[in-house]
């Protein structure tokens, strides 16, 4: 899933939906994600990255991965 | 700038900058960033306690002006006098009360030399609350239901018909959104005594809250459109804080509404976007908001472009603006001499 082209984000981890005026507020792990999204990054990519960078098993980092995209997805943020 | 606005006069309504605020400090706000303080503001007022009479810096002279319910005569000999003093390009009506008045005397004020760039009769009735669901219907916009009451026992029809909350609306300004029996007789009765009947039930559509500032030219196209989600709303309904957002959705229904209307003159969409994504027209201002110097800090000046339009000049249309513009609105104690405020009051003029 992709984040939408539209999506202003800042490194603090700021999201602002220009199209419906919703703002966020993400931590730092949150600013790097949206980051690494709005780089063109594929989800593998980005995987290997975290799993690389930090000390996290697959599975929690499978976990999270797929937590954080719902959230992403009920703020509206995904492409459909 | 080009020469031809040097030396320009506009005259602005709407100085009411208080907690419900007329759009005339906006619009003069706008115009003096793009003309320049060369530009001088001739403010028209109705009370004598409107702060833009005290604000001098923005409004160099201010005269008083006949309640819109005196008729065309009298406005028409007051706004000779003030030509005569201050040579007036230009006039901005900022109240939906007193744009009838200034439309029926549009061709008058055009052989005094004095520009305007306002809608038709027939355009401004189009959206009057009356008669819009009628005119959504027609054209294939969503509007919420609404019942006309004219009397008492009109009440219980609406609310049998919508239950609650529903939205109780003024012909002209105000709406109180409503949970009871005993508050829906109350707002009747307040609005009805304020602007008379009839006074407008409306089903109450939860979602958010967005507005469109916009500009027709008259020929069916808008040169300017800036969409503003409400962010701070205060318990009159007025925007006190608010974020310029770009849909394009938002784009085709101003461009829809500009289509069906051949729109001239700015105007204001009230919006509530549905948790289906619907977008439900609440209502349209024949004016610009409160709010419009939003659109010149996102890059669209729009009481500047109307006023070069109303002078003759062309426009290509806005394309582009900037979202996430935020405005915060704020109060501040103004101090002047009660012998200004005896001026206005005593002489109509400050």
């Amino acid at each position: 899933m992709k984040l939408k082209s539209n999506i202003a984000t800042s490194e603090n981890g700021f999201i602002f939906n220009p199209a419906t005026g919703d703002s966020f507020s993400g931590n730092n792990m949150a600013a790097q994600l949206l980051e690494a999204m709005k780089s063109g990054k594929t989800d593998a990519e980005i995987r290997q990255e975290i799993l690389n960078r930090f000390d996290v098993s697959e599975n929690q980092f499978d976990r999270d991965w797929d937590n954080w995209m719902l959230q992403l997805k009920e703020a509206n943020l995904l492409e459909i | 700038m080009a020469n031809k606005y040097v030396n320009l006069c506009i005259a602005v309504t709407g100085l009411n900058a208080n907690d419900n605020p007329g759009p005339g400090m906006a619009v003069i706000r706008s115009l003096k960033e793009y003309f320049g303080d060369g530009l001088r503001i001739v403010g028209l007022s109705y009370e004598s306690l409107e702060p833009g009479i005290y604000l001098r810096e923005q409004v160099n002279k201010t005269y008083q002006i006949p309640y819109p319910t005196e008729g065309t005569a009298v406005l028409i000999e007051r706004l000779a006098y003030i030509n005569q003093r201050e040579n007036l390009d230009l006039i901005i009506p900022n109240f939906d009360s007193e744009l009838f008045n200034f439309i029926k005397i549009a061709p008058q004020l055009k052989q005094m030399g004095i520009a305007t760039y306002l809608p038709t009769h027939q355009q401004l009735a189009l959206r009057d609350k009356v008669h819009l669901k009628d005119f959504g219907t027609k054209h294939g916009f969503y509007v919420p239901a609404d019942h006309k009451l004219y009397t008492a026992d009109d009440l219980k029809k609406a609310a049998d018909e919508f239950n609650f909350p529903m939205v109780i609306k003024g012909k002209f300004y105000e709406a109180y959104v409503v949970y009871t029996m005993d508050q829906v007789l109350k707002a009747f009765h307040q609005l009805n005594a304020a602007w008379g009947v009839p006074v407008i039930a409306q089903q109450y559509i939860k979602g958010n809250e967005i507005n469109i500032a916009a500009l027709g030219d008259g020929k069916g196209s808008n040169i300017s459109l800036v969409a503003m989600r409400k962010l701070y709303i205060t318990d009159k309904g007025k925007a006190w804080a608010g974020v310029t957002i770009k849909d394009d959705k938002l784009t085709q229904l101003a461009n829809s509404f500009a289509h069906a209307t051949n729109w001239k003159g700015g105007y204001e969409m009230e919006i509530m976007s549905n948790a289906e994504g619907h977008l439900y027209i609440l209502e349209i201002n024949p004016r610009f908001p409160a709010w419009v110097y939003l659109t010149a800090a996102a890059g669209q000046n729009q009481p500047a472009a109307l006023a070069k339009m109303a002078m003759g000049e062309a426009i290509e249309p806005y394309t582009d603006y900037q979202a996430g513009k935020l405005f915060v609105r704020y109060s501040w104690d103004h101090i002047a001499d009660i012998a200004d405020f005896q001026k206005i009051s005593a002489f109509g003029e400050l």
